[in-house]
């Protein structure tokens, strides 16, 4: 109190009449205008290969006495094959023991020395990720190698993690945004595409879990030559090549290299509109999903189909949440985007709305979708979401976690941290037409997927009515098994 | 931590933004010599308080402004108004008018967002730091030229998104219901925290235009108001444009504030029952306001039972008895009193009473034996390693600042903040056991549709 007190007497006895004198006259009718927006600087990042053939990223930063380290090993879900949650598996196995400590003792000396280190396996990589105090990364990284080079994999603890899997898949039952991601990508992607499958598995597979299983996964995945460290703090890149180096330097090679399967099958092109229901009686609300196949994230279109999204659902003043939450009170949001990954992904429209008004809500996701297709945004809308983009990329650069995300999301792509002037560059110069050109090829109207989880009671009648397209239903033992 | 309840949702986009900041938790910096956030504190002719916070290391600025209202100060058949009105901040004001406020952002590549808990309102602004002027001018705007472009369409499709919001966030989620129930347990009828921010569908239902502008003319005054304006800025530029742009918006009058009575909790069993698979169990007790004396010891005594993989509750329940497919702990303090809860999930098949002996054995276990000295060091680096890790983005330094200056009349209160947690002993863990977890309590069960008989049935003792 006292403090806050003494700087306010301070202040208020500064000049400000004077500040306020030299001001130009103020208008408050008329927003201020905007300055120049501060120049996109990317910090630089240093490449270099350690003794066992990892490759090796720095991004010196010195602001806080803190050091952030992603290893990222290529290939998370994609190598699960026939084993649906294996690679995401192990990611939470290598933490239940490693070395001399089991799963207690590691998080103990963990916590004891202000370190988090996380691991989890998205559908391309498998990452873990070291946050520590720089004073405390020598010991933190000697845990860190243990749980990279030397996980346990013990049978119980194996099966321990094995149960308490099977009792979250069980738990998706009750959760529509699940059961309608898990229609959604049976619907969009044919037996054989990994993309239908669950990153977390199913119970099946998970009931298949074993220590030699998780074991050989690991042999298989974790290797040098499949390894990025991105380091990203207070550290150059000489003292990060020795402290990485001291640890992962010579590193054991077991058992073949783990392959994806080779993908024969591309996502399904529906050829006509089509209508899947999954009944969640007594469902406050209806969850919708609207989607089609993506694209490559390589396409040249990619900066033109990022405003474009902007503009349908990708911010708050987009047409889909103007339209559906904004205007009509429908929703609490209603959304849009595509999935970028090195396999295409898809395009989703999604909202939850209230039951009531699901056959409404359907139409005007249409209509928006239509009015998009049909006619050109107009210049200001453009002009908006081209500056909500570009303007927005140098806040994505604040902390050392942001830094290695920026530089590992690129990465997957074989784009360097440069690429982004490249994608201001080809942001600025997107068109109405640009805009018009790619919602008419990638954003669906007559070839649309569309999921409702909610009441069928209900809804069902409403949204048969609107004649969208054939109509089937799903039973949710179908989709999360007991 | 208060569940906060922002006014729009994540768009992709946020969401992926939110993940990225999700694994940036828990930087532990083990402060070497005293933290200190240095910041100027103004106070404007008409109250208004200006916290500016100096940040060049990036080229971005958060603006950050807290109502000292929350849902704490609604009155009885209003709950879930100061949320509902945190939304009609939204709808445009006399130079802005709807829909300029997020479009001018946006333009200015800006994001922006509110929320409302308890105890306060917030609503911010970050982006590149040329957005400066204009995000300034919106809040001023909206302070003081808001109420006459406000009418009952406005207020009739908030109404709809904020029942939207309770359906998508509640009602439709597993357990959603939960933590209504507890509260108006927990507290007293009429106490400020009896009852949940987002508030119940029949008040939010009987919410009105004049119920919104005796709210405004109430609560929205630059005199119960804090701004804390935070980056790249330009300390002498930030006063003179907040001088120009909030100057003349007059003052408001002074505010009664709710003063809940005493009270002792009695035991209480609930049942609820809820489209769910696995039961779970909730348990809470009430305990003591934020910052207060004993307020860091249950925040540690939280940790030592269920903050990590090797915590007591998650090591018995999920681990060693495998009971629980999950157990939680936490000190829920806020400004005018608090509560602490416990949290498991059964396992499939497990009814609730076998959660409840093993957490009732483990309470008192921690009361007779203090924490090794260990458990003790691993829970206080922890809390102080997730505490620093915030402080690597300005806009959650600034809603940092604002909560120590409402809290405190300290804004930069970090550095004191991170000495309560190191002055707690092993004994104070026990004791605040003893003193606040081994008496009357709220038992919650929700259980799957008619499955009552996995329900906790209410303690033989007490």
């Amino acid at each position: 109190m006292t403090r806050a007190r003494l700087l306010i007497l301070s202040a208020l006895a500064l000049p400000f009449v004077s500040v306020h004198a030299q001001q130009p006259a103020f208008d408050r009718t008329r927003p201020p205008a905007l300055g120049a927006a501060p120049a996109l600087t990317i910090p630089s990042v240093r490449a270099s290969r350690l003794a066992s053939g990892a490759a090796l990223k720095v991004v010196e930063q010195r602001e806080l006495p803190l050091v952030h380290i992603t290893l990222q090993f290529a290939g998370g879900g994609r190598l699960d094959n026939d084993m649906p949650g294996l690679a995401s598996f192990v990611a939470t196995m290598v933490r239940e023991g490693a070395g001399t400590r089991d799963a207690n003792a590691l998080q103990s000396e963990l916590a004891y020395l202000g370190a988090t280190l996380a691991a989890n396996a998205d559908w391309d990589n498998t990452s873990i990720t070291l946050r520590v105090a720089k004073r405390n990364l020598d010991a933190a990284l000697d845990l860190m190698a243990d749980v990279v080079l030397r996980p346990t994999f013990a049978a119980a603890d194996v099966r321990r993690q094995r149960d308490l899997r099977l009792a979250a898949l069980l738990q998706q039952k009750d959760q529509p945004r699940t059961l309608a991601t898990l229609t959604f990508n049976r619907a969009l992607f044919p037996a054989g595409h990994p993309y239908r499958q669950s990153l977390g598995g199913d119970s099946a597979s998970t009931a298949a879990l074993d220590s030699a299983v998780v074991r050989a996964f690991h042999d298989g995945a974790y290797r040098p030559l499949r390894a990025t460290f991105t380091v990203v703090g207070d550290i150059d890149e000489a003292e990060a090549r020795s402290l990485l180096d001291r640890r992962f330097g010579t590193w054991a090679i077991r058992g073949a290299e783990r392959r994806p399967a080779p993908v024969l099958v591309a996502a399904t092109r529906s050829p006509a509109r089509r209508v899947i229901l999954v009944d969640k009686p007594g469902a406050a609300q209806s969850v919708i999903m609207i989607g089609a196949p993506g694209l490559e994230r390589t396409t040249p279109d990619y900066a033109a189909i990022q405003v474009m999204n902007t503009i349908l659902g990708g911010s708050f003043s987009s047409r889909l949440n103007s339209n559906l939450r904004e205007t009509k009170g429908y929703t609490y949001g209603a959304n849009s985007g595509f999935q970028w990954r090195p396999l295409p992904g898809a395009f989703v429209a999604s909202s939850d709305v209230r039951t009531d008004v699901t056959d409404s809500s359907l139409v005007e996701f249409f209509r928006e979708i239509r009015t998009l297709r049909d006619s050109l945004v107009s210049e200001g809308e453009l002009a908006r979401a081209k500056a909500f983009i570009a303007l927005g990329i140098p806040g994505d650069f604040e902390s050392t976690a942001q830094i290695a995300g920026q530089v590992t999301a690129l990465a997957l792509f074989n784009l360097p941290l440069t690429w982004l002037q490249e994608y201001v560059t080809a942001v600025n110069a997107v068109t109405a037409a640009d805009v018009q050109r790619v919602a008419r090829r990638y954003v669906p109207d007559d070839a649309a997927t569309v999921i409702v989880v909610g009441d069928l009671a209900k809804v069902r009648a409403g949204i048969e009515a609107l004649n969208l397209g054939p109509v089937t239903i799903v039973p949710v033992e179908e989709l999360a098994r007991p | 931590m208060m569940p906060l309840s922002p006014s729009r949702p994540p768009t992709l986009m946020r969401l992926l933004a939110s993940a990225i900041a999700f694994v940036a938790l828990s930087t532990p910096l083990a402060a070497q010599g005293p933290l200190r956030v240095p910041v100027t504190v103004d106070t404007l002719p008409n109250g208004l308080t200006l916290i500016i916070h100096q940040d060049p290391s990036v080229p971005v600025v958060t603006t950050n402004v807290w109502y000292h209202v929350g849902s704490g100060d609604e009155k009885l058949g209003r709950t879930g108004f100061a949320h509902l009105f945190e939304h009609l901040m939204f709808m445009g004001s006399k130079n802005a008018p709807y829909p300029q406020f997020d479009r001018l952002l946006e333009a200015a590549g800006a994001n922006n967002n509110g929320s409302t808990n308890p105890d306060r309102t917030n609503y911010y602004e970050s982006g590149p730091a040329s957005a400066l002027p204009l995000m300034l001018w919106l809040e001023a705007d909206r302070l003081g030229w808001m109420l006459e472009t406000m009418d009952g369409p406005k207020v009739d499709l908030q109404r709809d998104v904020v029942k939207n919001e309770r359906r998508q966030s509640y009602e439709n989620q597993p357990y959603g219901l939960a933590y209504e129930n507890l509260v108006s347990a927990i507290y007293p009828k009429g106490h400020p925290y009896s009852w949940s921010t987002i508030g119940s569908m029949a008040d939010l239902s009987a919410a009105s235009l004049e119920d919104v502008k005796d709210f405004f003319r109430t609560y929205y005054t630059p005199n119960n108001a804090s701004i804390v304006v935070a980056g790249a800025v330009n300390v002498d530029s930030v006063r003179a444009l907040a001088r120009q742009m909030f100057g003349e918006i007059p003052r408001g009058p002074a505010i009664e504030r709710p003063r809940p009575a005493a009270f002792t909790l009695r035991d209480t069993t609930i049942v609820l029952e809820d489209r769910v698979q696995l039961p779970r169990v909730y348990l809470a007790w009430h305990t003591v306001p934020e910052f207060s004396a004993d307020d860091a010891a249950l925040d540690v005594a939280a940790y030592v039972l269920a903050g990590a993989r090797n915590s007591r509750l998650t090591q018995a329940l999920v681990f060693q008895r495998e009971l629980a497919t999950n157990a939680s702990a936490f000190n829920s303090s806020k400004r005018l009193d608090g509560d602490f809860q416990v949290v498991a999930t059964a396992r499939p098949g497990i009814a609730l009473d076998s959660l409840t002996r093993v957490i009732d054995a483990e309470l008192r276990r921690l009361a007779s034996e203090p924490p090794s000295a260990r458990e003790l060091e691993q829970a206080k680096n922890s809390i102080e390693a997730s505490f620093l890790n915030g402080l690597e983005f300005v806009d959650a330094k600034a809603d940092r600042l604002n909560a120590y200056y409402y809290a405190t009349g300290t804004p930069d209160y970090f550095q004191q903040d991170l000495d309560r947690y190191r002055r707690v002993t092993a004994a104070d863990v026990s004791r605040v056991i003893r003193q606040y977890l081994l008496t009357g309590r709220v038992t919650l069960s929700v259980v799957p549709q008619g499955r009552t008989n996995l329900a906790a049935t209410p303690r033989v003792t007490q």
